[in-house]
């Protein structure tokens, strides 16, 4: 139940790509992998889903508390959601606080 | 029935989907339902090990049987009496600076489930969730 994290920093872009499940087991992992990526001039933040089995509600915390730090100092656009995660999205209404492409 | 009694501790979340996760496969249940109670299995069993037993660490008794295609899951513990079905819905149309973080997990778990129910009976919290295989 492992989470998998692939990071790739270019110029003040960063895609994060986690791999398998984000729960209450693996987000504080994400969480303390990320923050202090973010806080070093982080502009453009890609979040890639496309490995990503499944979302809990501690995932969908993280994901809120890193939208907020974008939306003070760029942006975050969230790619290649799956259908499990989505419904989870569509549920909680982050469908509209995240934007997806 | 088969049934796992274990220390609730966040720690435990991963075993405790192991143990029910190979039920499930057993009795060919669909990706979808899987995934959708292994969330809710995070969700239920995360809120008692957070607050079930205040900063103390209890037991917890989690017990998995299949009637009728279903996957019906039982949350036991001897904690402070607690509904968590009780728990207010989160307004998600709110935008992300005006949204809170409590009661997520539990919503998930009532869209996604079948069916949902809390009783209080001989000193334990007993929360059943029941989803389509």
């Amino acid at each position: 139940m492992a989470l998998l994290i692939d990071m790739k920093r270019n110029g003040d872009s960063l895609t994060v790509s986690p791999e398998g499940r984000l729960d209450t087991s693996t987000a504080p992992n994400l969480d303390a992998q990320l923050r202090p990526v973010l806080s070093e001039g982080v502009k453009n933040l890609e979040i890639d889903l496309k490995a990503l089995d499944y979302i809990s509600s501690a995932g969908l915390r993280l994901l809120l508390s890193v939208q907020k730090i974008m939306s003070a100092q760029g942006n975050m656009v969230v790619r290649n959601v799956n259908e499990s995660v989505m419904e989870v999205f569509q549920i909680t209404g982050f469908t509209n606080l995240l934007t997806i492409e | 029935m088969s049934e796992l009694k274990l220390a609730a501790m966040v720690e435990n979340l991963e075993p405790l989907t192991a143990f029910i996760d190979e039920q499930l496969e057993a009795h060919n249940c669909s990706m979808k339902a899987r995934t959708q109670l292994d969330i809710a299995i995070d969700e239920l069993f995360t809120n008692i090990a957070r607050y079930a037993y205040g900063t103390e660490t209890g037991e917890a008794v989690v017990s998995v049987e299949f009637p009728d295609g279903f996957a019906e899951i039982t949350f036991r513990d001897w904690g402070t009496p607690y509904n968590p079905l009780e728990h207010e819905d989160p307004d998600v149309t709110l935008s992300a600076e005006e949204r809170g973080i409590g009661g997520l997990g539990i919503f998930i778990v009532k869209k996604t489930m079948d069916a949902v129910s809390y009783r209080y009976e001989n000193g334990q919290n007993v929360l059943t969730i029941r989803r389509k295989l």
